[in-house]
């Protein structure tokens, strides 16, 4: 992973004859200086690193910190995909994959596995990560405490110190309110036993698959300016209490087009009536899913 | 001459302590050169209650929240005695270890039950917080504890789910107090505990302190500029005035013979009900 | 008997006021005095020469200028002019009661704890002490009904009855009695009579001031005059 950045970090002649933008759109300096900064993240599992976040071509909340670390990392030989709420077809994801062929002339993709960066709000995919690949994260709010306490010189104070009482008080009351801790998305957790850190408003029911994870994580807060990382294979703990343990939230039923009993799914209402359909959130598991359905069927039809 | 009688108050509990809990010598702080408390020693020992008197501005906040370790002195050294162990400077320790003992082994009742609570989070959550600070980790044992102090404080259990926002001043701080004892620290640091509360209130709330002193045999410094609150709850008084100590003794003597003019005058100041 | 228990030697205590002035009341000056275990010391004098003060110093409520108080605590001879707090808080929770005319204690305590308290300061078992609490109690003609109430809205002679129930449930070696009778009835002045020779019988070294003279004679073994201080001179 750390030869990854670096070969990403050494630099390369801009040949593209047709690109009018430095390479990924960002200068060398602000991309040398974003790449110092993954490096801090990586080395302190968890713990946000502030940077000098850049003005993007895109409002903030659009992914203005995923796509300036996207950028850093990217290079030429790079495969693109990029999510938003787990589809590849939404106007902010077709809009961040046209960025990055335009900008940096990479090959973009739909498919997880064929992937190498993979940018997305508010999703893990599906298909299991491998230690081939990166995954980009656009965090809103990258500081856990913040609900409970404002000042960022307290949150900070309270992360050095490992101070991180406060967030049961969260848990405990999810608990009073609801009977169970109803916390369903940004479900905080503990990064190689040290550090509290925001998963970005990724469901809950993601949060096993950034345990111990083969790809390397990187989160970016555009509008925050703090970039924070997950090296793979790191231990990601759900905070919870021993009596009422961390779990993800069981279907009732299964994904109304691919039949997937395992994946995250959306409600989706069809009609003005109230209809609805449960399809999976990932589209490309669900395709994929459907298709492997159809070659199945075809050939037992055959 | 026609002083109050003696008070018979509680007293210590007799079983011999190996030395003060808390130790304080030469405490000097100053603001920009105006000195809030000037070169004060003292001590307080397990299980007694010593209350610093002195009129607002004084220094007697200063000087607790110094003894406290929420402000630094500009000289002086404060050592505490932790639970089995050699007293250490607070203030020489790293943030870090500084910050674990005073989660674990003292506690502070400010005046403002604000500045002590979280109002927008449950009675319960308000009292389990600085469990969950010490690795306290089981729902249940957090509820169990958190109905404990609610009844130790009076507070009907019923408003354990409830907001302190919704709570009187009276309850604020009880449950005040109740977030404070839940750790069952050594040391209590009290600022004007009763002050913004009716007569009534107060009267149930110094009840509430004298016992809970007595039973959990905690040490409680208390700073405040009643001195009927002082009688009622201390062993031992320390007064203040300009940031120096200008006399000290137990309670009733210092109360019923002061020599010191500025504690006559303070003594002769008292509205005799 | 002939064991002194306190002895009292040279006490010199004088108020300076500050607030009028520096103006200095001398109370009493050089004054000796010894009181055996077992004996019955009443303080007489007209008002103003110093009794309550002296009874007051003997229980370091008061701060003598010079001379010293010799108590027995636990065996040893205390100069309780010159003992730390701390020693003092125990010599009071163990050795020295002291009586009043008058109960001050913090609201809302039930009266039987309020009795039962300085057995609890010494951690004696809490069920025992608030039987002898209710045993006192009972005998001081405090029916059961006001046990369980604090006595804030007793009457001046109940409020009484209770203080000195809190004054003689532990058997002090030393035992100072301020106008303990002052406003109680034929009765229960008889009994507190009998619970001042008991404590005296059992070897406490007593000290009172009784402006009641039938009350003077049936427990004093011996009366001190205190004289004016200037006529002392």
């Amino acid at each position: 992973m750390t030869t990854r950045l670096l070969a990403a970090a050494a630099p390369r002649p801009e040949k593209t004859a047709v690109l009018t933008y430095n390479f990924a759109y960002l200068d060398e300096q602000t991309k040398r200086m974003i790449r110092r900064t993954l490096l801090k993240a990586v080395a302190v599992p968890g713990c946000q690193i502030p940077f000098a976040s850049r003005e993007m071509p895109l409002p903030y909340g659009w992914g203005t910190g995923g796509i300036q670390v996207t950028a850093a990392v990217i290079g030429r030989d790079d495969t693109l995909k990029v999510i938003d709420q787990g589809a590849d077809d939404t106007t902010n994801a077709v809009a961040i994959r046209a960025f990055f062929r335009r900008t940096a002339g990479i090959r973009t993709t739909e498919a997880t596995a064929e992937a190498t960066v993979i940018q997305t709000r508010h999703r893990i995919p599906e298909t299991p990560l491998t230690n081939r690949q990166i995954i980009v994260y656009q965090v809103p709010i990258p500081e856990p405490l913040r609900w409970l306490e404002a000042r960022e010189t307290e949150t900070r104070r309270l992360h050095a110190l490992a101070e991180y009482g406060i967030m049961h008080v969260r848990l405990y009351e999810d608990i009073v309110a609801h009977g169970h801790i109803a916390t369903t998305y940004n479900y905080p957790v503990l990064v190689n036993h040290r550090y509290l850190m925001s998963p970005s408003p990724i469901p809950k029911f993601d949060n096993p698959k950034l345990h111990r994870s083969p790809a390397l994580q990187l989160f970016g807060a555009g509008r925050e300016q703090r970039i924070y990382a997950v090296p793979p294979y790191t231990d990601v703990k759900s905070l919870d209490f021993d009596d009422h343990p961390f779990a993800i939230e069981p279907w009732e039923r299964g994904c109304d087009i691919c039949g997937a009993t395992d994946s995250y799914l959306d409600e989706i209402i069809t009609d003005d009536r109230g209809s609805r359909i449960y399809a999976c959130s990932d589209t490309d598991y669900c395709r994929r899913r459907v298709a492997a359905q159809d070659a199945e069927n075809a050939g037992a039809g055959q | 001459m026609n002083p109050a009688p003696p008070t018979p108050h509680d007293h210590p509990r007799s079983t011999p302590a190996p030395g003060p809990i808390l130790g304080a010598e030469g405490i000097t702080r100053t603001y920009d050169g105006i000195i809030a408390c000037r070169n004060i020693s003292l001590d307080v020992w397990p299980g007694e209650v010593v209350a610093i008197v002195g009129e607002s501005g004084s220094g007697k906040s200063t000087l607790l929240h110094c003894l406290a370790a929420r402000q630094e002195p500009s000289a002086g050294t404060v050592r505490f005695r932790p639970e089995k162990a050699e007293p250490v400077d607070i203030h020489a320790l790293p943030e870090a270890a500084r910050r674990r003992l005073m989660r674990r082994e003292w506690g502070i009742v400010h005046q403002n039950p604000r500045d002590g609570l979280r109002l927008y989070v449950t009675a319960g959550a308000n009292i389990g917080e600085p469990l969950m600070a010490l690795g306290e980790r089981r729902y249940g044992s957090i509820r169990a504890q958190a109905y404990h102090w609610l009844e130790q404080v009076e507070i009907d259990t019923q408003r354990i789910d409830d907001l302190p926002l919704t709570f009187s001043g009276g309850m604020q701080q009880r449950l005040q107090i109740a977030r404070v004892l839940a750790t069952r620290p050594r040391l209590v640091y009290m600022d004007e505990p009763t002050g913004g509360l009716d007569v009534s209130v107060q009267a149930r709330l110094l009840d509430l302190i004298r016992r809970l002193a007595a039973e959990l045999d905690i040490a409680v410094l208390l700073v405040t500029h009643d001195l009927g609150v002082a009688r009622l709850l201390a062993h031992r008084l320390i007064v203040m005035r300009r940031g120096e100590i200008v006399e000290q003794g137990l309670t009733d003597q210092v109360l019923d013979d002061p020599h010191h003019p500025y504690t006559q005058l303070l003594v002769s100041s008292v509205i005799q009900v | 008997m002939g064991t002194p228990v306190i002895e009292v030697k040279n006490l010199t205590k004088q108020f300076v006021l500050h607030t009028q002035h520096g103006a200095v009341i001398r109370v009493f000056e050089n004054l000796n005095l010894t009181v055996d275990a077992g004996e019955c010391v009443v303080l007489t004098g007209p008002s103003g020469t110093g009794k309550s003060t002296l009874l007051r110093a003997l229980y370091a409520n008061y701060k003598p200028v010079s001379g010293e108080i010799i108590v027995r605590h636990e065996g040893e001879p205390i100069d309780i002019a010159a003992a730390d707090y701390r020693l003092m808080l125990a010599i009071r929770r163990r050795t020295i009661g002291y009586v009043s005319q008058f109960l001050r204690v913090i609201p809302r305590v039930k009266t039987i704890d309020l009795v039962a308290e300085p057995l609890l300061a010494l951690e004696h078992d809490p069920e025992d002490a608030r039987r002898r609490a209710a045993g006192l109690l009972l005998r001081l003609n405090i029916g059961a009904n006001l046990w369980e109430l604090p006595p804030a809205t007793f009457s001046g002679g109940e409020q009484q009855r209770v203080n000195l129930a809190r004054g003689f449930i532990h058997p002090y070696p030393v035992l100072l009695l301020d106008e303990p009778t002052a406003s109680l009835d034929a009765g229960n002045r008889a009994t507190v009579i009998d619970l001042i020779r008991e404590a005296r019988d059992r070897g406490a070294a007593i000290v009172g001031i009784f402006h009641d003279q039938e009350v003077r004679d049936l427990v004093a073994d011996r009366l001190i005059h205190l004289q004016p201080v200037e006529k002392v001179m």
